[in-house]
Parts: structure tokens; sequence; C-alpha cells
């Protein structure tokens, strides 16, 4: 491979072209390895499967190990198979927690959806402030959940609950509603304060979506004939469906594995009502220190978690590919 | 079919006063065309006929009704916009019987009407399609479609060939006279592009800061424009203007600057005796200067160097200096002459146009 260098000059010219002498052989090795596609391309997905690794997948195999052995608080444990799952699931409170997930999901995102889309086409028209508002509208969202569910925690208080004051005074009630200590109260509750604390992001991310379609076809469609709510649900809403499902998998991944606002709001109570499956699965593997058996528990997301996410994912794909 | 009035149409936003006094019959059937600068209103009165825009001031009618007040969807009117506007999530059949669906329109109609349409305009083929998988043309096609299947009174055009490439356009311009000769409907079209007013407009109207500035068939325009504006608009390459002095010398009228002394023609010198000793602005389009020969009558001669030499194929223009001023010709593409060459042109007297230095308007 002595061949001249294109564009260099050859003999017939009565030049020799001197190469820069390499100085030290070592940084010649680095260099010529860095030239390797593969290693460089190890090396620069290093870092990320390092942190990956730590914090996801070792996390993620132990708690798998965890689900299968019995481990305890001070105890190694061995082995058991699926005993922890099958005793999860004779559980009655288990059953409770599970059931309570799939309820707390379903309406908080189905409410979430609704207003934040609502809320989104307001905020998409001209009004004075406009700027001011959509920032402001923010804030439930910035807000640390532990404390506004503190607050709302306030707000359902049994005594000084302001709502049930507000209610018995404007003559809607004649004996205090039980917000917090009923059962069934509980997990609406709680589904209010998730609504109020997630539309805001859907209201955002809507919002966007709304404003990359073109302002040309909504008057083309009012040309077309079609009124306001003809526009939405043939011009608007199809072309909102591709950003929509993608808040919707977010809202369901985070509102299906939620921890922090029952733990807050309810505890899990009152006679262990409102848990959630996380919080359940920390109340028996943290609180009681049964580590395989809430490893189990919280194991019990891992499959509903991975279908609802394929299916919309599935689904999405082929919007786009169409 | 129907004719479309406006009658001292204002549009004004908070602070621009976009349109001025705006009165236009157009005649049932009729093809014209708004054109000017951007910024000039015509898109706004466009969209003001579309009902997309308020009006501030005024009355638009379309055939017999007063539409101020009536929702677009209510007009019967139909638009092409800039863009197309394709709804992209509908195929190329949904697309053009969204608007009869949504008017309830029977099924077989609507069938009937797509396929007729797509017939007419060539896209039968791409019934199936979505926006996104057509090309350029298609897409003007297609929204074209979209506004003949439901056989409006009106059809308002926006710009809807600024976004193909030159070829293309042409090409969709022919289609465009094509097509309203065939349906017969009132057109009203909005371009900046002078050549589009010129071979689509049955008239046109040509605007400029939000006021009409002459309306006409487009000889008339280019023959006799009312101001300096039209005629420096319409035409290109644009008339040479050139500002004179008129002076009286051997009892005739003489239009002089530096480096340049023609003679009045004799059909404008009447109008012009008032303007003697004023300065004017003299106008004369590239193709009526030639290039001097023995028998032209030597009071419409004058010298000039030659600047810059565009052959174009067809015909050559010639960008010249004559004093202080600088001048193009269109000259046969037979001439043969190199930069700072030194010339003699001679003007077509009755093709001269003057206008006031003050008011622009035509002498």
């Amino acid at each position: 491979m002595n061949k001249p260098i294109a564009g260099g000059a050859g003999s017939a010219a009565g030049l020799e072209v001197v190469l820069p002498h390499p100085r030290t052989t070592q940084p010649q090795r680095l260099t010529r390895l860095l030239e390797n596609e593969r290693a460089l391309a190890a090396l620069l997905l290093a870092p990320a499967v390092v942190i990956l690794g730590t914090f996801i997948a070792y996390p993620f195999i132990m708690g798998v190990w965890l689900s299968l052995s019995s481990t305890s608080v001070g105890n190694a444990g061995e082995f058991v198979g699926v005993k922890n799952f099958a005793k999860a699931w004779n559980d009655s409170i288990f059953r409770t927690a599970f059931g309570n997930t799939f309820f707390y999901t379903f309406w908080a995102t189905l409410f979430k959806l609704t207003l934040g889309m609502w809320l989104a086409l307001l905020l998409n028209r001209h009004f004075r402030g406009k700027r001011i508002v959509r920032a402001s509208m923010l804030l439930p969202f910035i807000v640390p959940t532990v404390l506004s569910t503190f607050a709302w925690r306030w707000m359902f208080d049994p005594t000084f609950s302001v709502l049930n004051w507000l209610l018995f005074r404007a003559d809607l009630i004649t004996t205090k509603l039980p917000f917090l200590s009923d059962g069934t109260y509980g997990m609406w509750c709680a589904i209010v304060v998730n609504t109020w604390r997630g539309m805001p992001f859907f209201a955002i991310t809507l919002l966007a979506g709304l404003q990359t379609i073109n302002p040309d076809l909504h008057e083309a469609s009012s040309l077309d004939g079609a009124n306001g709510w003809k526009r939405f649900w043939y011009v608007t809403w199809p072309l909102l469906k591709p950003v929509t499902i993608v808040v919707v998998v977010f809202s369901v991944i985070q509102t299906f594995s939620d921890f922090q606002l029952i733990y807050v709001l309810t505890g899990g109570g009152p006679a262990n009502s409102t848990h959630l499956l996380a919080t359940y699965a920390y109340q028996v593997g943290v609180a009681t220190g049964l580590l395989g058996e809430g490893a189990a528990i919280s194991l019990f997301m891992l499959p509903v978690l991975f279908v609802v996410v394929w299916l919309q994912l599935r689904y999405l794909r082929r919007m786009e590919g169409a | 079919m129907a004719q479309v009035m406006m009658k001292d149409l204002n549009k004004k936003y908070d602070e621009v006063h976009a349109v001025k006094d705006v009165n236009l019959h157009i005649r049932d059937k009729e093809f014209i065309v708004l054109v000017g600068p951007s910024g000039c209103g015509k898109s706004t009165t466009l969209r003001m006929v579309a009902g997309l825009e308020e009006i501030t001031a005024g009355e638009i009618t379309i055939g017999d009704r007063v539409v101020n007040d009536l929702p677009p969807k209510d007009r019967d009117i139909a638009m092409v916009f800039q863009n197309y506007a394709l709804y992209p999530h509908m195929t190329v059949y949904d697309n053009m019987a969204f608007g009869l669906k949504m008017r309830k329109f029977p099924k077989v109609e609507i069938q009937k009407r797509v396929q007729d349409a797509a017939e007419i305009l060539g896209i039968q083929e791409l019934l199936k399609r979505k926006p996104r998988q057509l090309s350029g043309g298609q897409r003007q096609r297609v929204a074209v479609g979209r506004a003949i299947v439901r056989h409006p009174q009106v059809f308002l055009f926006d710009e809807p060939l600024s976004n193909l490439d030159a070829k293309l356009r042409v090409q969709m311009r022919v289609e465009l006279k094509r097509l309203h000769e065939r349906l017969e409907t009132t057109a009203i079209y909005v371009t900046h592009d002078q050549v589009e007013a010129m071979t689509l407009g049955d008239r046109v109207v040509v605007m400029k800061d939000g006021w009409i500035q002459q309306v006409g068939e487009p000889l008339e325009l280019y023959g006799k424009p009312a101001n300096k504006f039209v005629a420096g608009f319409i035409g290109s390459p644009a008339m040479n203007f050139v500002d004179v002095k008129v002076a009286d010398a051997n009892g005739a009228l003489w239009a002089e600057t530096q480096g340049l002394r023609v003679k009045v023609p004799p059909i404008h010198t009447s109008r012009l005796v008032p303007y003697k000793g004023q300065q004017v602005t003299l106008g004369v389009r590239p193709e009526d200067l030639q290039l001097a020969s023995g028998s032209d009558p030597s009071e419409y001669v004058f010298d000039a160097v030659v600047d810059v030499v565009e052959p174009l194929g067809s015909e050559i223009l010639l960008d010249l200096r004559a004093g202080n001023s600088t001048i193009v010709a269109r000259v046969e593409p037979t001439v043969r002459l190199k930069v700072h060459e030194k010339t003699r042109l001679a003007l077509t007297p009755d093709r001269a146009h003057f206008f006031d230095l003050k008011t622009e308007l035509a002498i």
C-alpha cells in the first residue's frame, strides 16, 4: 500500500512527500483503537450502560430475585419459587390494592385527559395575559407532591375540612362528608388530587400539540361547513392523537405506580382500603420487613404496565406508518 | 354562479388600516385577479369575502345576499389556500368529500362528485393516498378538487401557485385557466406575481397600501397604466422611469434631462402644456426602445452607453446609461453590442408615458 496519496505530489514532479513522523507510539495505539468503530461505540456507550446497570438493571434483577425468595429484614432467605406471588394473590388486602390501582389509574387518567384537553383548547385561544396564565397553570405540577398533598389532606381533614365547611354553608350538605375516613371517599379524594396535579402536564403537552396544527386547516374546515364541535372531532382530535397517546402512556405508567400521593394522603387507610400496589408493597416489604413478599407485590405491576405500553406504542407506530 | 360586490370595504386592525374603501363589482363568471406587493391588502380582502376576517366597515354581497354576518360555511364559496391546507390524516378522497359530508350530501352523490372532479383534474389514481404521499403539484390539484366538488358560487384562490416550482407554476396556471373556462364559476384570485395576474385574469385589480390603484383588463393595465405604481408593477422588466423637465423650443415641447433630450410625442403635447418648465416623469417600456437606424426621426433618438448585456435567447436585455439615467431596453437577439460600447436608442413616440411628479398619476 505504498501508492502516492491522491492529490499529493508524485515522483514525476520530482518531489517527495514528507509525512509527519509520530513522536511516540503510545498515543498512536490509542488513536488506532478509537478509529475502530466497535471500540469507539463501546467506549461511548459505557457511561450510559454503567448508570442504567447500577440504577435500573441491578435493582430490577434484585427485585426479581427477592420476589422468588423468603428474604426478610435480617434474614438472607432462600429460593421459594412463586410462593410469594401465590400468597399475595390470596391476600384480600392485596386484591383490594390491585383493584384500587386500576380504578385509580383509569379515572385519574380519564379526568386528566378530558380536563387537560379542555384547558388546552381554551389556552390555545388568544386572550390578554395568555403567557402568564399558561405559565401559572403549571404550578400544581411544580410544587412537590408531598407538599401539595399535605395541603389537600388539610382540606379533607375530618374536623377542620374547609370543603365541608363550604358545602355546609352553601346548604349542599347537612352532615360532614367522611372524605378520608371512608374507603370509597378516600379513593375518590386521591383521584381528585392526582387529577389536580397531573392535569397541567396534559394541558401543556396537548397545547404544544395543538400549536403544531396549521391554523389554515381550521379555516379550511370552517369553509367546508364544519362547526366547532365537528372541527374538533374530524380535524383537531385526529391530528392530536399521536401526542395524546404519548401523554396517556406516560400518565398511565406514573399513575399506576403512584406512591407519594396515597402515602401522604391516606397512608393506605382507613383499614387498608385505599392502598395501591406501590404503597402496599412498601408496607409489606419495608414497613413490615418482608422483603420477598413486598417485591412480589410490586412486581405485579410489571406485566400490566408492559401490556399497556406495548398496546399503545403499537397503535402509535401504526398511525405513523399509515 | 354569482356576482360579487364590495362596497366601501374597510379593514382595520389595531394599528393598521389594511384595506381602504375598496369598491369592486365582480361580474358573474368573471375571473378576477387581485395583485400587488405583500401588505397591499389583497389577501385581507379575499379573506373578508371568505368570512375568515371580520369586516370593519362596508358591505360584501355574493349573488344577491349581503354576507357580512354570514359564517364562512354559509357563504357558498370555496377557497384554495397557499399551502393547500389539506387534512393530513385523510385520504385524497376524504379530503375532497369532507365538505360534502359536512353538508350531509347522500353518499352516492358525494362519490359521483368526487369522481367527476378527480377526472377533470386527472387525479383518479391518487384518491386512496394521503396528502404527504403526493407531490406539490398533486396536492395543488387535490386542493382545487376539494373546492370544485362543492359547486360553489365563487372560487377564492389565495396565492395557490406560489409554493410550486417555476415550471409547474406555468403548467398549473394554464390548467387553472382551462378549468375556469370549463366550469364558468366566478373566481377571485390573489397573487403577488404580475405574470400570473396578466395571464389568468379577465380583469386585474392592482392594489397598494390597502388602496385599489387600477382595475382593468390585462392589456389595458399594460397599455394605459393609471399611475406610476401600476406602470412599474405590471410588466417585466419594469418600465423605465426618467425624471425630465418639460421645455419649450422651436415651437414644440421637449422632455429633457442631462444627456437625454427627446421631443414630447404629439399625442401628449396638449396634456403636457400646463407642465411647461416643470419636472415630470417619463416612462418607457423596455420593448418600446430600439437601436436607432437612419430612418428613425432624430427627435426621438438619444445616445447611450451599454452597461450590461443580458442575452435571454429570444431577446436581449440591454442595461444602458443615458446621461445620469439607467435604462433597460429589450432588443432583437441578433444585436451584437459589447459592454461600454456607445449606441443610439430610438423610442416609439406614441408608447411613451408621462406621470405627474407629485401625484404620480398618468398625465
